[in-house]
């Protein structure tokens, strides 16, 4: 039986990775999700127009439609901060987080002592701390990357560490067998097998990390989208609230892609699709 | 490190195991998981360890593996008295052990990638080694994509890739469905002959052991120990039909008896 397999199961195309990835197929996937928001925009806009609601309660999508026109130029300055901080505070995350993840993995010492702190930290609510960071680092970028770093370093190390323990005895023994030093077991079984893990934990931080800097911007900031938004709140412009609202979101939306983008170029293997049988 | 074969060894034992044990340290005391284990095996065999679970087969493995030290006794792998990770062996686990993120070409290659052997003969030898065991257009599918039997096929072919001269199966097939298993059988057996080496496999299943061996070494448990050695006199190569004939059925009832007599199977006559 096990030798007709092969005969039965057409062979493999050798390259699959990137070649699943176009945009139009992603848009024909999505496209449900697409048409239910196109929906409830729709909806929106009719209901603010037949019950005349007045602007600042709830603007329509055409007039924030317009205001976005309107205010581009600034929007798109104030959005050039805000994704600085996200992306570095990110970055600096990353590189706080995983080199964490691997003394965790590899010492008993970092596991006992320090794995359970950073996982009780987490009770303490990142937002009151803010002000603070602003007290200690004044109203310039470094509180807005401090906050973004305690935001999103906490599912960068989880997911790690989960990631990193999930390589088992029997493949480390493998490895070990074929003459593997430490170093050859760690970038080549122990770092790929957390890969999937760690990109899940990625994508998680650069959600925490969009609010991280808003959160930051809020508390004490005079440039960025979560100043626009404060501005605008206290002239009760809540159109230009609405229009920065969106922004950051599609700039949420975009960094959360970019991550899949990535992870499919690096973990190609997860998108393979099963045909195992008997 | 991968070892010259198929040139003629000096005599003498392959493998060489004297006065082993092996206690675990548990919570709730110590666990005597081997007790003076003496075998000798010589270069070429194949012999298989039979016995039920817990009688401490699979840990003999590890120990001549060298990827666990006995806690007595004194255990000879060609020259070299094992004191750690031996890598003069291929091993197959009962779970195929493929890594993910590798293709079946991959994680063949893995182990020269590892051992730095010249990777293009490597990369012929494996794709020969995935056409004898009938993967030719797997090369690049991903572990996900194959069934239970392709992927220990893999790892079976990864194990053999740098020519060991001996290869540890654990329970290789235990995971299998029984068709399967009958071909990774022959699979094995023809690999076998094709590549002279001494393999040292684990089962629990008695036909298992009497198709694939010359000698059968029946283990107890609860501390491990040898019980007995019967030597397989079957001509080669074995073909399936010839479990169903006198000469095996011989030796599956000895051995069957031999289970019942130390306890293991208890039938009501």
């Amino acid at each position: 039986m096990a030798v007709i397999e092969p005969a039965r199961l057409s062979p493999m195309p050798p390259a699959r990775s990137l070649q699943r990835f176009s945009p139009l197929r992603m848009l024909g996937r999505v496209s449900p999700a697409v048409w239910t928001l196109i929906g409830l925009v729709l909806f929106w806009e009719v209901a603010v127009r037949v019950t005349n609601v007045a602007e600042f309660v709830l603007p329509s999508p055409s007039r924030i439609a317009e205001e976005f026109v309107a205010y581009w130029p600034r929007l798109l300055v104030n959005s050039g901060y805000t994704v600085g901080e996200i992306v570095f505070g990110f970055v600096c995350a990353v590189l706080v987080g995983v080199p964490l993840a691997v003394l965790v993995t590899y010492s008993k010492v970092a596991d006992r002592a320090i794995y359970p702190l950073i996982v009780t930290s987490q009770t303490i609510p990142k937002v009151a701390i803010a002000p603070l960071m602003v007290a200690w680092f004044g109203y310039g970028i470094t509180p807005k990357i401090v906050i973004v770093v305690l935001l999103s370093f906490f599912p960068i190390v989880i997911n790690s560490v989960v990631g990193l323990k999930a390589s088992t005895a029997e493949m480390i023994y493998l490895a070990q067998s074929m003459g593997a030093n430490p170093w050859q077991i760690f970038w080549k079984f122990r770092l790929p097998q957390a890969m999937p893990n760690m990109f899940a934990g990625f994508k998680l931080a650069t959600v925490m990390a969009v609010i991280g800097a808003i959160v930051a911007e809020f508390v004490g900031s005079d440039v960025g989208l979560g100043y626009v938004i404060q501005v605008a709140g206290s002239s009760f412009n809540i159109t230009r609230q609405f229009a920065a609202i969106v922004v950051i979101s599609v700039i949420g939306m975009v960094l959360f892609m970019l991550m899949e983008w990535i992870e499919r170029i690096v973990v190609p293997w997860k998108h393979a699709s099963a045909i195992a049988e008997g | 490190m991968s070892m010259p074969q198929g040139v003629a060894t000096p005599v003498g034992a392959h493998i060489a195991i004297s006065g082993v044990s092996k206690t675990f340290r548990g919570r709730s005391g110590d666990v005597q998981a081997l007790n003076d284990i003496n075998l000798s095996i010589e270069r070429g065999e194949f012999v298989s360890i039979l016995g039920p679970s817990g009688c401490g087969k699979s840990t003999l493995l590890m120990l001549v593996s060298g990827l666990v030290p006995a806690t007595r006794g004194k255990i000879e792998v060609g020259e070299k008295t094992i004191a750690g990770p031996n890598s003069d062996v291929g091993i197959v686990f009962q779970q195929d052990v493929l890594l993910e993120w590798r293709t079946a070409l991959q994680n063949v290659m893995m182990q020269a990638e590892i051992r730095k052997s010249d990777l293009v003969a490597a990369k012929a030898r494996a794709t020969q080694l995935l056409e004898m065991v009938s993967l030719t257009g797997f090369e690049g599918a991903y572990p996900k994509e194959m069934s239970g039997g392709m992927r220990q096929r893999v790892s079976i072919c990864r194990a053999l890739l740098h020519k060991p001269p001996l290869l540890l199966m654990d329970e290789p097939f235990g995971a299998l469905d029984a068709m399967t298993r009958d071909q990774l059988q022959l699979d094995l057996m023809r690999l076998c002959a094709d590549n002279a080496m001494t393999v040292f496999f684990i089962t629990h299943s008695i036909p298992e052991a009497v198709f694939l061996s010359d000698r059968v070494v029946v283990m107890s448990p609860r501390p491990g120990r040898i019980e007995r050695i019967i030597d397989i006199d079957l001509p080669r190569p074995r073909r399936l039909a010839m479990r169903e004939e006198p000469a095996f059925t011989h030796y599956t009832r000895e051995l069957t008896e031999i289970f019942q007599g130390l306890g293991v199977f208890r039938e009501e006559v």
